[in-house]
């Protein structure tokens, strides 16, 4: 039932998940990235990759670009008026903001979650179906069953949310929300999942339910979480980026930021000088 | 301030602070108050008003003849067939006037009489017995009771309306002596002074009856009185006989205008009063107010051409205006860049909204009739007028209703693949669809509800035939009001009340519609 979703997951759900290493090539590369709000640039030439099957987390204080960056990924910066991207951002090889591709096929490559918890106003069924069905992922009414309850046995909502599915997404609390979500971004088989503060309107339980699941979620895909929580980052992810005002300052193993961090400006956000 | 403890909060200033803060409190509190209590009395006002108008048309008087569909009168040599029938109006009429003089040999000495007694049916009042007859011409040779609304001035006597009259009683008549003269003597112990009392009161109201009338009646006779002192009184009977006032107490009214000055007179009042007391006058609701055209007899008057104009007129509008509004709307909220282009087209979009509506008749009339050669005074040009100003309201509506789709859900939709076509109608425009119609169905009212523009295409032409499409000549249900209301007749004011009625209770109905739709989608999410 999981292989067809993501051939690539090799790993038993059961598996230990602490300290997997990186896996081999970078799902995603970004070159000299540089975003511009009009004449103000918002990101100055950022060069980073992110690792398949990992959790990579972007730290900074806010207001350094975090969420520009992180929606340069699946171009969801074209939709804001006087945005603008420049360099190259690689997936698998091939540039994203080239001509020849279609931002909507790859916004279902790479999925994203948001901050405030965004159920469409209709039942927690079509929540997750409408992605397959505007696919065509889904052609009959028992595939649509099937990648709705395996979207939601992935996000661990199933058991919650399995008798009432026709209840609206938005009677939910606000935890099942985001899981909600995450199921919704799942179903449509991507490859990314891009997560924009996605605990920042929960409470401590719900939060710790969205971390597991995001550990348990690295497995099959490449997970890019923007935080403001350096707990957080620590706990979930196996890759740290830093930002500071539109730069990448810093980036490495999560451990390494953490504790040993090369750059002093990363060592005084780290220790609460500022941010 | 020497003692901390007593700080700020309760200094004598600071109090004075509080008592002025709350003071301006209940003032802003009693001044919306006022404002809510005058929109209320003006609304009440204006439903009492027209209110008790409109319940007046709602009934009316209609009178019953017993007649025989004389075959020499309803098929003469040469007109047998059902279509001649239906078109014998005349014939049917006169049958009816028969029938009154019959009922009143009173009414034959003169020819001012006869007229008098044949104003009581309007000839077109025959019209629908005539199709009836016509539709089945077996009837004809037998007995049939034909019913016709009373002449709409006795029906608004009848409902007190069209004289001011004072009612009283008089005491118990005692003798009756007929006089060489055709005049009676009525005689009774006091029988006549209530009605010296009322006159000397009515003098000193200031009223003159010098010239005025002052009628007694008894079961189906009806006297004028003159000469009148406490115990006697000399009579001069208008219809009946004389014996129904022996013993009797009889029904006095004192109507201080002149005879001659009034569109009833005291013949056709008492003749009125005869047909009463036989039974043969009833008072019934009047559906014909919906059910007929227009007419230029208040009696036969109603609005359904009116009603059915208005509704190819909406439809049209409707039509045009609502998929121009709502495409426009979604185009220039999702679809268009910010640029000073789309700056300028949304400001005069909202100068649309703000012109005049008669403007858009100057324009109707000159574009669509004129020049596009479009019939005149047809639902088609009326409701292209009407989408012309309609428009711009259902783009602002639609707009703002755009607007307030929170960008979440907008985002949602984007970030999981789908196009900009399918986040706008998948998910944004079914959220703002209760905003879109409460607009659209606004603006349409305020259509409804329009005047100005339509004389200027000439839809206040009189139409006597419903209108079968939209490109016949119609009138428009507010245009009707304007029409009615500008008639002399009395009578024609109570009708134009119970037409503004029916028109408030299609625009509560649309109203009622959009609070309905609100909810409804509300409940489900
Ligand atoms: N839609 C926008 N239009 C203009 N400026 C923006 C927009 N979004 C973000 N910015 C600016 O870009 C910079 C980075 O913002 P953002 O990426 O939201 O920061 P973060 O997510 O790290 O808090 C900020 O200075 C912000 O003001
Ligand atoms: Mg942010």
């Amino acid at each position: 039932m999981d292989s067809d979703h993501t051939p690539q997951a090799a790993g038993s759900v059961l598996a230990p998940a602490a300290d997997a290493p990186p896996a081999a090539a970078p799902r995603i590369d970004c070159r000299d990235i540089k975003v511009f709000y009009g004449a103000t640039q918002a990101i100055h030439g950022v060069s980073m990759s992110f690792p398949d099957r990992a959790v990579t987390a972007l730290i900074g204080p806010s207001g350094c670009g975090k969420s520009t960056f992180l929606r340069c990924l699946n171009r969801m910066n074209d939709t804001i008026e006087n945005c603008r991207v420049e360099g190259q951002i690689l997936m698998d090889g091939q540039d994203i903001n080239d001509h020849s591709i279609d931002p909507v096929l790859l916004r279902s490559r790479v999925g994203m979650v948001f901050q405030k918890p965004n159920p469409f106003p209709k039942s927690i069924y079509d929540n997750i179906a409408y992605g397959p069905r505007i696919h065509g992922i889904a052609t009959s009414r028992e595939d649509l069953d099937a990648i709705v309850e395996k979207s939601l046995r992935r996000a661990g909502l199933w058991e919650e949310v399995k008798d009432r599915l026709q209840a609206p997404g938005t009677s939910l609390s606000g935890g099942q929300q985001q899981r909600l979500c995450i199921a919704r971004a799942i179903a449509v088989r991507p490859e990314v999942i891009l997560m924009d503060e996605p605990c920042s309107a929960l409470d401590p339980v719900a939060t710790a339910r969205i971390e597991e699941l995001i550990d348990e979620l690295r497995k099959r895909y490449c997970i890019v979480i923007v935080t403001h929580s350096m707990q957080q980052a620590a706990r979930v992810s196996q890759r740290t980026a830093f930002f500071h005002l539109g730069n990448l300052v810093e980036m490495g193993e999560t451990e390494q930021i953490f504790t040993n961090p090369r750059e002093k400006r990363t060592e005084d956000y780290i220790t609460g000088r500022f941010g | 301030m020497t003692d901390p403890a007593a700080s700020s909060f309760s200094t004598p200033e600071a109090l004075k602070r509080l008592k002025r803060r709350r003071a301006a409190d209940v003032r802003f509190r009693y001044y919306g108050l006022g404002a809510i209590f005058l929109a209320l009395s003006a609304l009440v006002l204006l439903v009492l008003s027209i209110g008790s108008q409109a319940v007046s048309a709602a009934t009316y008087h209609v009178v019953r003849y017993d007649i025989t569909l004389d075959p020499a009168v309803i098929t003469p040599p040469g007109e047998t067939t059902p279509e001649d029938i239906a078109r014998n109006v005349d014939g049917f009429w006169e049958l009816a006037r028969d029938n009154l003089l019959e009922t009143f040999p009173e009414a034959n000495r003169d020819r001012a009489s006869r007229i008098e007694v044949s104003e009581f049916i309007t000839r077109l009042a025959v019209l629908p017995t005539a199709r009836k007859v016509a539709a089945r011409p077996e009837m004809v040779g037998n007995p049939i009771t034909l019913t016709a609304p009373l002449n709409d001035d006795l029906d608004l006597y009848l409902k007190g309306q069209a004289l001011p009259e004072r009612r009283l009683r008089t005491g118990t008549i005692t003798a009756v002596t007929a006089q060489e003269d055709g005049f009676a003597l009525l005689e009774g112990q006091g029988a006549f002074t209530p009605i010296l009392t009322a006159l000397t009161t009515l003098q000193a109201e200031g009223v003159s009856m010098d010239e005025g009338s002052i009628l007694i009646t008894a079961g189906g006779a009806t006297g004028r009185l003159h000469g009148i002192q406490a115990g006697t009184a000399r009579l001069e009977l208008l219809t009946g006989t004389l014996d129904a006032f022996r013993n009797s107490t009889a029904a006095a009214r004192l109507i201080a205008l002149p005879e001659a000055q009034r569109v009833v007179s005291d013949q056709q009042i008492a003749w009125t009063f005869a047909l009463k007391e036989m039974g043969r006058i009833s008072r019934v609701p009047r559906w014909t107010l919906l059910t007929n055209s227009d007419s230029t007899y208040p009696e036969l008057a109603g609005g359904l051409a009116a009603l059915v104009g208005s509704l190819f007129t909406m439809l049209v509008t409707a039509l045009v205006a609502i998929p121009i509004g709502i495409l426009a709307a979604v185009y220039l909220e999702e679809f268009a860049p910010k640029n000073r282009l789309t700056d300028f087209i949304e400001v005069n979009i909202n100068n649309l909204a703000a012109v005049p509506s008669i403007v858009f008749g100057l324009l109707g009339a000159a574009v669509y009739i004129n020049f596009l050669g479009m019939p005149r005074s047809a639902p088609l040009v009326g409701g292209l007028v009407l989408a012309l100003m309609t428009f711009p309201v259902v783009i602002i509506a639609s707009r703002a209703a755009l607007k307030a789709v929170p960008p979440s859900v907008r985002s949602g939709a984007l970030a999981i693949g789908a196009s900009q076509m399918q986040t706008v109608f998948h998910h944004v425009v079914p959220l703002a669809a209760p905003g879109i119609l409460t607009g659209a169905i606004l603006g349409m009212a305020r259509a409804l509800g329009e005047t100005a523009p339509l004389l200027l295409i000439g839809m206040v032409a009189f139409v006597g035939d419903v209108p079968t499409s939209p490109t016949d000549e119609s009138t428009v249900m507010p245009v009707l009001i304007f029409t009615w209301a500008n008639n002399a007749e009395r009578a024609w004011e109570p009708m134009t009340s119970a037409m503004i009625v029916v028109l408030l209770a299609v625009l509560l109905l649309m109203n009622g519609l959009v609070v309905f739709l609100r909810r409804k989608y509300e409940r489900r999410w």
